[in-house]
């Protein structure tokens, strides 16, 4: 059983204010809270939403209809009113009328917002009514607000606590009637984390030893430099670089120098960065990059999600080179996956690419615990003061050679992009250094491959179907898979998070494979045909910007029984 | 003085033969004797280019990088490792055509780092064709009918920027050049140093022809004076050879970020530990057991 709780305004009303509070406030009160945020490309006006999914256990998965929609003004009421179930309530700002229409109910924020002498406290009124709705009591909404405003001011939160208490009075006034929607039970762990994809990308990488991190703005990956650049203490030097091909040469001349070093970016900004990415592959110099997707080609939808960049990662880059390709599933993940892309990266001295997206960037999730314990640097630079004379690219039965840094000792380093010797000066030795330095590199990625973790299998045993997936979809697939379950059908999923090397697998034999996946092409599903010479029998596919549900997936399995 | 030849490389050179890079190769060799320096201690920075083959023909550290993309790579270096005398040394193609962009941002930033511009106002790696530098109506193998387009100044926009240490060398006149380059080098931040090196193969003039229009910055100029410094650099008759501009002191890059990590090699500094970790994440943390507490 879950609930629907979805809030609609115009960009700049507070969407976000009251969102984050209601999502806080539930997850304090015992649900667990799946929050999705969509959002035009703009800074006031137009029409947004957060979607928060109330569950008794964490199901971080997006849901797009409503049980109850917030709607901040008359024009998000007509444009989301389509998403609310047939018995659901639509609560608006306005004067509580003596007879509503059916399944609708208004409250005055804004009114007795003026009155508080703060307009803006409507959205933590309407914070206030929607809480008391689910009849949660004061203590879950206050701790939100202290915990969002008590940085500011004591005045500020002072003000808010005052207003999400009156919006709770507000409703309780309304005694708003036909109540058809029920509230799931609370079940959530006592205790646990509401966080994003970008908050956990970017904790991931200070918990990794991150300590250089250059970046051009660009949706949705900002937020990681920001928070870097907004917690000083997390000890990671971020720079705003002019555009993104220098954001990718700072941070791999930063790498070179010794320091654990990332940039973020989405698909138009990766672009840029890629003569810079085999770059990284010649000269062996790790570097991390998250590449937050969004919907292409060109600009595209610059708030919306996708994963239509796939094959351009795993690809990008002129020549032949290993890299890391990670793509996590949720913040937990992520967290983890920064570390692992850090420490693979050093090792392996390959770009590691951690593919995101809109959907994971922006989202809360609630996890109950995070691998702070566990994840863990792992540096692996070479000691200075071996037997002279140290060559940056000796050649060894793995491909890795002894990492130094600029300056680390007296032994002299020489990072070359022309092909180079073992010494890492230029050469032109077609016979002899030319293959030899080829190879060398090319069997860092074989060694890398024996790293890699095999797909997470749900409920394969027996299974007749198996849906394949990638990265964030594991949340829709995971319930689609448990939806089908509970009516007797076969259905189970495989689903990777480390798709490039791609690991070795056995491969359930006798299912039908669907593949699952947010482009319009399969490319997925394309890579596996062609590594493993899988056939798939179906797929699901979503491109209108929006994530794959529960339900799309459902919907996509029924067209092909 | 430093042993002379400390900085000695024994990797095949590539340039031509008597080519006036060599001139910039032997005065950079000087200054950082000059200047006390071990090879281990600097890093040189390039891009591509026969100006950007430099770095292997010198003993120090080297990342020869991308074309244009030499001051970033070499920005990163320097924050990464503060302990080291960066040096970018690319030719007029890659710093001020291929990587424009990147010198004026450095020019905001100032991060410590001397540009060493080997202007030999073409491209000749590619086999002659006009740079940003170009004297305009100079034909070309490429603008056969001659240059249509202004050449850029890089030298004024750096002054304009008020850039810590602006200077213009001759590869022709070693001596002169090596004391530039020292002062270049031991100023704190942003030192831009375009040498003027002729083109034995593509060029349209001799060697000799430049050293005819070059002259001394005049004895009483004053690098602090802005106008007076554009327009030296802007003189279309003579090439003034000298220091320039002397810019405002200002932070370098990253000081405050250095200031707090005691300008050690960021690889140095211990990692993070779970505590602190766990610390920044309590935010994100909802603990419902204090709710119920709270509930009457």
């Amino acid at each position: 059983m879950d609930l629907s709780v979805v809030i609609a305004g115009a960009a700049g009303e507070g969407v976000q204010t009251v969102g984050e509070l209601f999502s806080r406030a539930a997850l304090q009160e015992g649900y667990a809270v799946f929050g999705f945020q969509e959002y035009e490309s703009r800074i006031r006006g137009g029409r947004s939403s957060f979607r928060i999914r109330l569950t008794s256990s964490p199901l971080n998965a997006p849901r797009l209809d409503a049980d109850l929609l917030l709607a901040l003004n008359p024009d998000a009421a007509r444009a989301y009113r389509p998403l609310l179930r047939p018995d659901g309530l639509l609560l608006t700002d306005g004067e509580a009328g003596a007879t509503p229409a059916p399944g609708t109910a208004s409250l005055p924020f804004r009114r007795t917002a003026e009155a508080l002498g703060d307009r803006r406290m409507a959205n933590t009124l309407a914070a206030g009514s929607l809480a008391a709705l689910l009849g949660m009591g004061p203590g879950s909404l206050d701790r939100a607000v202290t915990t969002l405003f008590g940085g500011k001011s004591r005045e500020v939160e002072e003000k808010n606590l005052a207003a999400a208490r009156r919006g709770i009075a507000l409703f309780a006034e309304a005694r708003v009637a036909g109540r058809k929607w029920a509230a799931p039970p609370k079940e959530a762990p006592s205790e646990a984390y509401l966080l994003t994809g970008n908050d956990a990308l970017a904790l991931g990488a200070s918990a990794a030893g991150c300590r250089f991190m250059s970046a051009y703005p660009m949706s949705p990956s900002t937020e990681i430099i920001t928070a870097l650049a907004r917690n000083e203490d997390l000890g990671v030097f971020t720079e705003q670089a002019e555009d993104e091909i220098a954001a990718i040469n700072m941070a791999l001349g930063a790498s070179a120098a010794g320091a654990r070093a990332m940039t973020a970016t989405s698909g138009g900004g990766f672009a840029l960065m890629v003569e810079a990415l085999s770059l990284a592959g010649m000269i062996e110099t790790p570097i991390v990059i998250v590449l937050a997707q969004r919907p292409g080609p060109a600009t595209g939808l610059p708030t919306r999600t996708e994963q239509g960049d796939l094959l351009f990662a795993l690809h990008a880059g002129h020549g032949e080179f290993p890299r890391l390709l990670l793509a996590p599933s949720d913040p937990r993940d992520a967290f983890e996956k920064m570390v692992r892309a850090f420490n693979l990266a050093d090792r392996y001295q390959v770009p590691a690419i951690v593919l995101s997206d809109q959907l994971l960037a922006d989202s809360l999730f609630t996890l109950s615990d995070l691998p702070v314990d566990r994840a863990r640097p792992e540096p692996a630079l070479a000691r200075p003061g071996g037997a002279p004379p140290y060559q940056r690219y000796r050649l060894s039965p793995d491909g890795v050679s002894p990492r130094l840094y600029f300056g680390q000792g007296e032994d002299l380093v020489v990072v070359d992009s022309d092909e180079h010797d073992e010494a890492g000066h230029l050469t032109e030795d077609l016979a002899g250094m030319r293959p030899r330095m080829v190879e060398k590199r090319l069997k860092k990625g074989l060694a890398l491959r024996a790293e890699i973790a095999p797909p997470e299998t749900y409920q394969i045993e027996g299974a007749e179907t198996i849906l394949v997936g990638w990265g964030s979809t594991r949340g829709a697939i995971r319930e689609a898979v448990d939806r089908r379950r509970t009516r007797g059908e076969r259905v189970g999923a495989l689903h990777f998070t480390e798709l490039w090397p791609l690991p070795d697998v056995s491969l359930p034999k006798g299912a039908r494979f669907v593949a699952v996946e947010g482009n319009a092409t399969g490319q997925f599903a394309r890579l596996l045909s062609s590594e493993y010479g899988l056939a798939f029998s179906g797929a699901v596919r979503r491109y209108d910007g929006l994530p794959i549900t529960a339900q799309e997936i459902e919907r996509g399995l029924d067209g092909r029984a | 003085m430093g042993e002379p030849d400390l900085f000695k490389s024994g990797v095949e050179n590539q340039w031509c033969p008597g080519c006036s890079n060599f001139g910039i190769l032997t005065a950079l060799q000087q200054a950082l004797g000059k200047l006390g320096k071990r090879p281990h201690e600097v890093c040189l920075v390039s891009g591509i280019g026969q100006a950007a083959k430099l770095p292997h023909y010198l003993a120090a550290n080297v990342f020869n990088g991308l074309h244009g993309r030499a001051i970033p790579a070499a920005t990163g270096i320097s924050v990464a490792n503060p302990t080291l005398t960066t040096i970018v040394t690319s030719g007029d193609g890659d710093l001020y055509g291929e990587g424009g962009n990147h010198l004026l941002h450095a020019l905001r930033r100032n991060p410590n780092l001397t540009v060493v511009v080997h202007n030999n106002e073409l491209y000749a790696l590619t086999k002659g064709q006009a740079s940003p530098t170009t004297p305009l109506g100079e034909k070309t193998r490429l603008q056969f009918q001659g240059v249509e387009i202004e050449p850029l100044r890089m030298l004024a926009v750096a002054i304009l920027q008020d850039a810590p240490f602006v200077a213009r060398g001759f590869a022709g006149e070693i001596p002169t050049l090596s004391e530039i380059l020292v002062q270049a080098i031991a100023q704190p931040g942003l030192s831009i140093v375009e040498v003027v090196q002729p083109c034995l193969t593509w060029g349209a003039h001799p060697a000799a022809w430049y050293r005819e229009r070059t002259a001394p910055v005049p004895a009483n100029h004053d690098p602090h004076d802005r106008e007076a410094a554009i327009r030296l650099a802007n003189d279309r008759e003579r090439i003034w050879i000298g220091v320039l501009y002397r810019g405002t002191p200002r932070p370098v890059f990253a000081s405050r970020y250095h200031d707090r990590t005691g300008r050690r090699p960021l690889a140095e500094l211990p990692p993070l530990n779970p505590a602190e970790i766990a610390r920044r994440l309590e935010p994100f943390r909802v603990k419902r057991t204090d709710v119920k507490e709270e509930k009457p």
